[in-house]
């Protein structure tokens, strides 16, 4: 894993021309025993996430050979087919061993490279129009340019000031408050709609049909509240006859949603026998 | 109903009117609040000297390209953050560059966007700037397949802080580069 990691670390080493020369280059380099490096170390530890990272910054093939040419400081107007190449090879190479999903546009360029090497090799053609042969890079140049000018033009669309990420849009909140208009009412709407209503009233008067609203909870905390003190107490006394029928009705709701809910015990020794009404922990109760 | 006499009565409705809108006003829009009937010069300039009067607040009246709206100073941004829970979405490289293109290009297929930057664009870097109304389909292509038309939209300007298109951040000067590339020899 090492030599293949260090293969990658000691780019860009002496692959690349270099446009300065000899031995004023050298002073460009980290001196060790005063002796310049001229290699990276071939045992250099890159943390294996670490070159993922880099390896998956790139937005695609052009995006690399961007990144290996000004990483070389090299023209792009005269790439150097061959050793630009074989490092593209190299990290395409790095990003299939770490199983990076490799899209088919990496292999794709790496096609596209050795082809135009391959096409350098040969004698060129002379154009019929002009005298001046075809490069067979210039296809590779316009594409390289046209793209690094697009990611030039992203970096800068994103530092304009962006709604909702560099400043906000200002909206006075009563806003939305006029936006969703009441009707207006005067006084008179108010009167007249009074007087209609009493004048209906008064057409309806004896039709009128009174509803009470008798709540069986209540009435659970009444017979709870007459059975306090845990003693048996008679089923009938629970009954308010003279409350009417409704009311006898909510009783015996809440009497029967007592039982559920087991607040309540409803004994009977025998048939016919009276029904005795307790609560159901009476007996802690006494105790 | 206060009748309205001096130029400041005038700034006051289109203030009031600006700060409560919740769209990008026009001319045409701000020209409906008055009962006389304003050209459009004096109505731009009785909104620049409302701009002016603001320059001091920490919100400005911006002109964008569907009309005039306030907002907040960017420089304040990072103090009006602290009361936000999220941070503000970043868009990725892939975004951006689909986005230049887009812009710069425009208009465009997929296809296109594939050729400049030289991978497949994934469906979700097209939703999500047009989740945002920044792109739009504008079209189809007459060609096989017959392609969708990409172009960006009014509120991509406007959330960029631009009146038009041709306000958009120079392109560095590549075609010159190009020539030169043409014309040189091996």
């Amino acid at each position: 894993m090492n030599s293949e990691i260090s293969g990658i670390a000691q780019f860009p080493g002496d692959e690349m021309p270099r446009h300065d020369s000899g031995a004023a280059s050298l002073a460009h380099f980290p001196k060790i025993y005063g002796e310049p490096m001229l290699e990276m170390p071939r045992d250099l530890y890159i943390p294996p996430d670490a070159l993922e990272i880099i390896l998956e910054s790139f937005e695609g093939p052009l995006d690399l050979l961007l990144y290996l040419i000004r990483k070389a400081n090299i023209s792009v107007l005269d790439i150097p087919m061959a050793p630009l190449t074989r490092q593209y090879l190299v990290y395409v190479e790095a990003m299939r061993k770490r199983n990076l999903e490799l899209a088919a546009e990496y292999l794709l360029m790496a096609a596209m490279l050795i082809e135009i090497k391959s096409r350098m090799l040969l004698p060129r053609q002379p154009r019929l129009d002009a005298g001046e042969p075809e490069d067979p890079r210039a296809e590779l140049v316009r594409r390289l340019l046209e793209y690094e000018q697009m990611k030039a033009a992203a970096a800068k669309i994103d530092a304009l000031p962006q709604a909702e990420r560099d400043y906000e849009w200002v909206t006075v909140w009563i806003a939305d408050k006029i936006a969703q208009r009441q009707p207006a009412v005067s006084l008179y709407d108010l009167q007249t709609a009074w007087l209609g209503l009493m004048k209906q009233a008064h057409i309806m008067q004896h039709h009128k049909i009174k509803r009470q609203e008798l709540s069986v909870r209540e009435h659970m905390s009444l017979i709870l509240r007459a059975l306090q003190g845990g003693a048996f107490v008679s089923f009938d006394r629970l009954f308010e006859i003279e409350a009417g029928i409704p009311s006898l009705v909510i009783s015996f709701l809440a009497m029967l949603e007592l039982v559920r809910e087991r607040l309540i015990e409803i004994t009977q020794s025998e048939a016919l026998n009276p029904i005795y009404v307790r609560l159901a922990d009476a007996n802690t109760l006494l105790s | 109903m206060p009748t309205l006499y001096s130029p400041d009565d005038y700034k006051r409705v289109l203030e009031a009117a600006l700060l409560s809108a919740s769209e990008p006003l026009p001319l045409t829009e701000l020209k409906r609040l008055f009962d006389e009937h304003f050209d459009d010069d004096t109505l731009r300039a009785l909104l620049s000297d409302l701009r002016s009067d603001w320059l001091q607040r920490g919100v400005e009246l911006a002109q964008l390209a569907s009309g005039w709206r306030f907002q907040t100073r960017p420089e304040f941004q990072p103090y009006l953050d602290r009361l936000k829970n999220e941070k503000a979405p970043k868009y990725s490289r892939a975004v951006m560059e689909t986005l230049a293109i887009i812009a710069y290009r425009q208009p465009v297929t997929r296809g296109d966007i594939e050729e400049i930057r030289g991978v497949a664009v994934s469906p979700n870097i097209l939703k999500t700037l047009e989740a945002r109304d920044w792109i739009d389909a504008v079209g189809h292509r007459d060609a096989p397949g017959r392609p969708v038309l990409y172009a960006t939209t009014r509120k991509f300007l406007d959330d960029l802080g631009l009146r038009s298109l041709a306000e958009l951040p120079p392109l560095t000067d590549v075609e010159r580069v190009m020539e030169i590339a043409d014309g040189s020899s091996p």
